[in-house]
């Protein structure tokens, strides 16, 4: 018997429901129809890679100068794509150099503020009552205390180190995460599902974990895309203040900061540093929408 | 049917809520009696309709009954057991025998679940040790039961209809064999096309799998034509249990009566020569229930007595009790029309 084009067309359709989807699976399925997203994870990708690997592909150091070039303009001849600075140190490995610094803070202390606010967040909503009551008047509580001071009195009593800077960031911005979750955790948590998974037999915590956290995620990822861009500038803020990355390791941020310095003389150390450092940020915005879309599966039918 | 010994018997039990009625920085609290002095009988693979106008505590009820409220009074006997004593946890691990389905179907179902992972939740809870296959294979087996294609478990709750959401909820609610299922007004936000659909198939099952169920509802057709028994509530108190046939045809309670008087005839001159004896007046607050007999300020047979002494459920014949003072004087009083259906 002759198949008709109905005939193929049901059966795709059914070799096509019958594998076995998961939210995450189809989520990036449908991450990848979205032009946008795709073109910022691309750019993300090839950033990456090249402060990655960009230091290893230039003659010269991050720290060390060349004594016959300072301030010089990008150019192929000497070498310096990017130009120097004012110590004659090449822009272009200071610049792969800092973004390996920008990128890791922003991702790291996103993380943990992630990890923190959200098991913190939907814990305190859930249980609700007492319970949220304390652990929202201790958030509340570290929000009054001054950032700067909070960072200084780290570095005073551990002494200088990346790491600080993560644990810094990461101990502030946990906050509003929490604070963001907790709500959304409250309307959530009155919802029929959530009743239903109860009446299933689920416990407290499989609820959280089956039905809260992943409820959740559409907000936290718009949340997290705008974290990341926002530790990257307090970042440098800290840098500029000399309590964030040290010369001779430098960050976008800091570079950014030194540009601005020398605008007049030499706008190309603010140029690269500051086209680097934007279209991360523009990325990870373009990501972060597409990221929202792909994760509710109501928003395409 | 009553020979047999119940599954779940209700002994005098109330849900209470304390709510705060205070302004700014006042504290007032009260208390809603949202289900008083509640008392009911299920027996195995029967039905019991539970009938009453909306806030009348038929959800309390529900809830209470699985545990997911805790009464303030009362007992909750579960094939022996009393359920109000257990802890929460040993409640948990007792809601593998009582399900629950819920009036809204999509609402009850996760969005970011597929169907298949919905239904095999209740397994994945109480069955950790079960294959991934044989999970599979008992949600399609489900799925197959309750009207739905099992190649259709990938898909996520708002590609489905109503109707066919609320067939998802009945296949989580059956899954796991319990031997009670809580209806929650299951039928009450679908098509009327769909709630017969929906109400034959959880006739069918029941009589399948040996089930009892507690089908709640506010439309009194539908609870005549699925119940063995009917039981009407009015402000978290019970007014009259009978059997189906009986309520209609020989209902003893005011309240009963206006219920049944207020049912549409299908047939438009029957419709107009009928004389109704409409209620008056609102739902009381259940904050401020009337003393004595709840139904009293709505009452065409009220009485003085009835605010001086609650009425208690008395037996008036077989299968049937009414909690009114006044109710062998309003038995002999005209039938209301009966419904036809």
């Amino acid at each position: 018997m002759r198949e008709t084009t109905r005939d193929a067309f049901d059966r795709a359709l059914d070799t096509r429901s019958m594998r076995r989807r998961s939210l995450y699976v189809d989520a990036w399925h449908r991450l990848l129809k979205n032009k946008a997203a795709v073109v910022a994870l691309g750019t993300l990708g090839v950033m990456v890679i090249m402060v990655l690997v960009g230091p290893w592909l230039s003659e010269w150091d991050h720290e060390i100068p060349d004594w016959d070039h300072y301030s010089t303009p990008p150019s192929l001849e000497t070498g310096h794509l990017f130009g120097t600075d004012a110590l004659g140190r090449d822009l272009f490995v200071r610049t792969m150099i800092g973004g390996q610094i920008s990128l890791l803070v922003g991702l790291v202390a996103t993380m943990v503020s992630l990890v923190i606010g959200v098991s913190y967040g939907a814990v305190a909503g859930f249980f609700g009552g007492r319970i949220d009551n304390i652990m929202m008047r201790f958030v509340d509580g570290i929000y009054a205390m001054p950032f700067m001071f909070f960072v200084i009195v780290l570095m005073v009593v551990f002494g200088r180190n990346i790491f600080l800077i993560f644990v810094a960031i990461g101990a502030v911005n946990w906050l509003d995460m929490a604070r963001i979750v907790r709500g959304q955790t409250l309307s959530l948590k009155n919802k029929d599902f959530v009743e239903a998974a109860r009446a299933c037999g689920a416990t407290e915590w499989q609820i959280i974990r089956r039905h809260i956290v992943p409820n959740l995620l559409g907000v936290v990822i718009v949340y997290v895309t705008l974290t990341i861009p926002q530790v990257i500038l307090v970042e440098s803020f800290l840098s500029f203040l000399g309590l964030g990355v040290q010369e001779p390791l430098t960050s976008w941020g800091a570079l950014v900061n030194e540009g601005a310095q020398e605008l007049e003389t030499a706008p190309w150390s603010l140029l690269f540093p500051a086209a680097f450092l934007a279209v991360t940020l523009f990325a990870f915005n373009f990501l972060g929408d597409g990221l929202r879309d792909a994760l509710d599966p109501k928003d395409r039918v | 049917m009553s020979q047999r010994a119940p599954v779940l018997k209700v002994r005098d039990l109330a849900v209470h809520f304390r709510v705060d009625t205070g302004r700014f920085l006042r504290h007032d609290y009260r208390t809603v009696r949202a289900v008083d002095n509640v008392s009911l009988d299920v027996y195995p693979a029967e039905t019991l309709g539970i009938v009453g106008e909306s806030g009348c505590g038929k959800s309390t009820l529900a809830r209470a009954i699985l545990g997911l409220v805790r009464p303030q009074a009362g007992s909750v006997v579960w094939l022996g057991e009393d359920l109000t004593t257990l802890s929460d946890e040993a409640m948990r691990l007792k809601r593998r025998e009582i399900q629950l389905i819920f009036q809204d179907p999509s609402g009850s179902l996760d969005p970011r679940m597929t169907v298949g992972e919905i239904v095999a939740e209740p397994l994945r809870v109480f069955y950790p040790s079960m294959s991934r296959l044989q999970v599979r294979e008992r949600v399609a087996g489900m799925m197959k039961l309750v009207g739905l294609s099992p190649d259709q478990v990938n898909r996520y709750p708002h590609e489905f209809s109503g109707g066919q959401c609320q067939r998802v909820g009945i296949a989580r609610a059956l899954v796991v064999n319990p031997r009670l299922v809580v209806c929650d007004e299951p039928v009450s936000a679908l098509d009327v096309s769909i709630q017969a659909q929906i109400v034959n198939l959880l006739k069918d099952l029941q009589k399948k799998l040996q089930l009892s169920l507690i089908f709640i509802a506010h439309d009194l057709s539908v609870v005549r034509h699925v119940s063995d028994r009917v039981l009407v509530m009015y402000l978290g108190r019970v007014m009259e249990v009978a059997d189906r046939e009986r309520i209609y045809l020989d209902p003893r309670h005011p309240y009963t009566r206006a219920l049944i008087e207020s049912v549409p005839i299908p047939d438009p001159v029957a419709e107009r020569a009928r004389v109704r004896q409409s209620l008056q007046g609102d739902t009381p607050s259940p904050l401020e229930p009337p003393t004595g007999c709840v139904f009293r300020t709505r009452c065409p047979f009220a009485v003085e007595a009835c605010a001086n002494r609650v009425p208690v459920l008395e037996t008036v014949q077989e299968d049937q009790q009414v909690a009114c003072l006044r109710h062998t004087e309003i038995s002999g009083l005209d039938h209301p029309v009966s419904v036809d259906s």
